[in-house]
């Protein structure tokens, strides 16, 4: 049986027809046509699916789309401003070399804005153990780091 | 994923009732065992009863004496909750240490005593704290709620609303953690009411246990020291890639030790 799922996305309101059984993601993914938020290891370890639900980044793989139902969700594709500034975690990303792959930055990017508006001046420890539900293959994590610390500045001034 | 049938309930009677009458219907909490479960289709209720948007269900009220947190309140919000840290440091702690950022803006604490994973952290706490869980048909004590893994005192129908815990004197939880799931591999959660001590297990069997000599020493003189010679018998233990029987037995008195420790400062 299918259901319609009407919530908010990037400020604009959206609706589709789903499976009762349509994670988020994959509507956010398939019906929506987002697909900046991707799916890496499918089982709720990686992060690479945050989105920002109500304010709070949560993991869109293990969750229904269902109990997203009247929601507020922000993708990597709404933090941008309208005329292509990048917010200032996309920035710091890019200026700090915070990626080489690319696949895991919209879940790094999302989590970590979350996590600065959780710990506005963050120590360089406090990122690494706040990191922990995102994992990246290629950098190592240093550049994440000394991405996320150099936003935290921007985002607070 | 298994196809099922999904139902928002708008309250907690609405939700006991489909419960009662579908035997296969399971209640969505926040689902972060649950969906997980069903991709893998270790799980496959035959409907899905979505608590998610009961509001009575959420929020923490405290006091001196007790702090009672709703069954839909968040890990994050525990942690974040300034009632709770001020009353329970050692619980605001446990819920900042469960899973990661995500999960625990997700999770909730009914959820969790209500799946009872041999290595949740909140069971620790609960039987420690000797918490009172609140259902819709009555009020069960922590020492009655845990039945082994998985399972619970809950009976069909049963809805956990809420968790009351009485505030202790002094209190900490200290786990080692799964480097990669951030699951205890034990966790060990001491509490001084004033008038006894106990101390919970969490991690190293199917369910989390007391250990009622440390519990014992600890009365007698609430001291590192007093648990530092205190061994659990591995027989069993969950042994496992992870942490064989021994090694956890050998780590139960380690973090009882640092548990100790913290809650003296």
């Amino acid at each position: 049986m299918t259901v319609k799922v009407s919530l908010t996305v990037n400020g604009k309101p959206a609706s589709a027809e789903v499976e009762e059984r349509t994670l988020l993601v994959n509507f956010i993914r398939d019906s929506l046509r987002l697909t900046g938020t991707h799916v890496g290891c499918d089982t709720a370890q990686c992060g690479a699916c945050t989105i920002h639900m109500n304010g709070r980044a949560v993991k869109s793989c293990n969750m229904l789309a269902m109990q997203a139902e009247g929601a507020d969700l922000v993708t990597i594709e709404g933090i941008a401003k309208a005329d292509g500034t990048l917010h200032p975690m996309q920035e710091a990303f890019r200026q700090h070399h915070g990626l080489q792959c690319g696949f895991c930055t919209p879940g790094m990017v999302m989590s970590a804005i979350d996590l600065v508006k959780n710990f506005p001046d963050p120590s360089e420890e406090l990122i690494r153990e706040q990191l922990d539900g995102n994992l990246c293959r290629c950098t190592g994590y240093h550049n994440i780091v000394k991405a996320i610390k150099a936003a935290s500045q921007t985002m607070r001034s | 994923m298994y196809s099922f049938s999904y139902q928002k309930a708008k309250t907690v009677a609405d939700a006991a009732k489909v419960l009662a009458k579908d035997g296969d219907a399971k209640l969505l909490a926040g689902g972060q065992s649950l969906i997980a479960a069903m991709k893998l289709r270790l799980a496959h209720p035959s409907a899905v009863i979505d608590l998610g948007t009961i509001k009575e269900l959420s929020g923490i009220k405290g006091d001196s004496k007790a702090v009672a947190i709703g069954a839909m309140t968040r890990h994050a919000e525990v942690a974040s909750s300034a009632a709770v840290k001020k009353a329970i440091p050692a619980l605001a702690s446990l819920a900042g240490g469960i899973g990661d950022r995500m999960v625990r803006n997700m999770g909730t604490i009914g959820g969790s005593l209500a799946n009872n994973d041999p290595a949740a952290d909140y069971p620790a706490a609960v039987l420690a704290l000797g918490a009172t869980i609140v259902t819709n048909k009555r009020k069960i004590a922590a020492d009655e709620f845990f039945k082994g893994m998985y399972e619970t005192a809950l009976q069909k129908g049963e809805i956990i609303t809420s968790v009351s815990f009485p505030v202790p004197k002094r209190a900490a939880y200290m786990k080692f953690k799964n480097p990669a799931s951030r699951y205890a591999i034990v966790g060990v959660f001491v509490a001084d009411s004033g008038s006894g001590v106990r101390v919970a297990v969490t991690g190293a069997a199917p369910s989390v246990f007391r250990v009622a000599a440390m519990e014992k020493a600890l009365a007698a003189k609430f001291a590192p020291e007093s648990v530092a010679n205190i061994a659990v018998p591995e027989k069993g233990l969950n042994s496992d890639l992870h942490a064989k029987a021994d090694y956890r037995a050998h780590l139960v008195t380690v973090m009882a030790k640092r548990a100790v420790e913290a809650a003296m400062k």
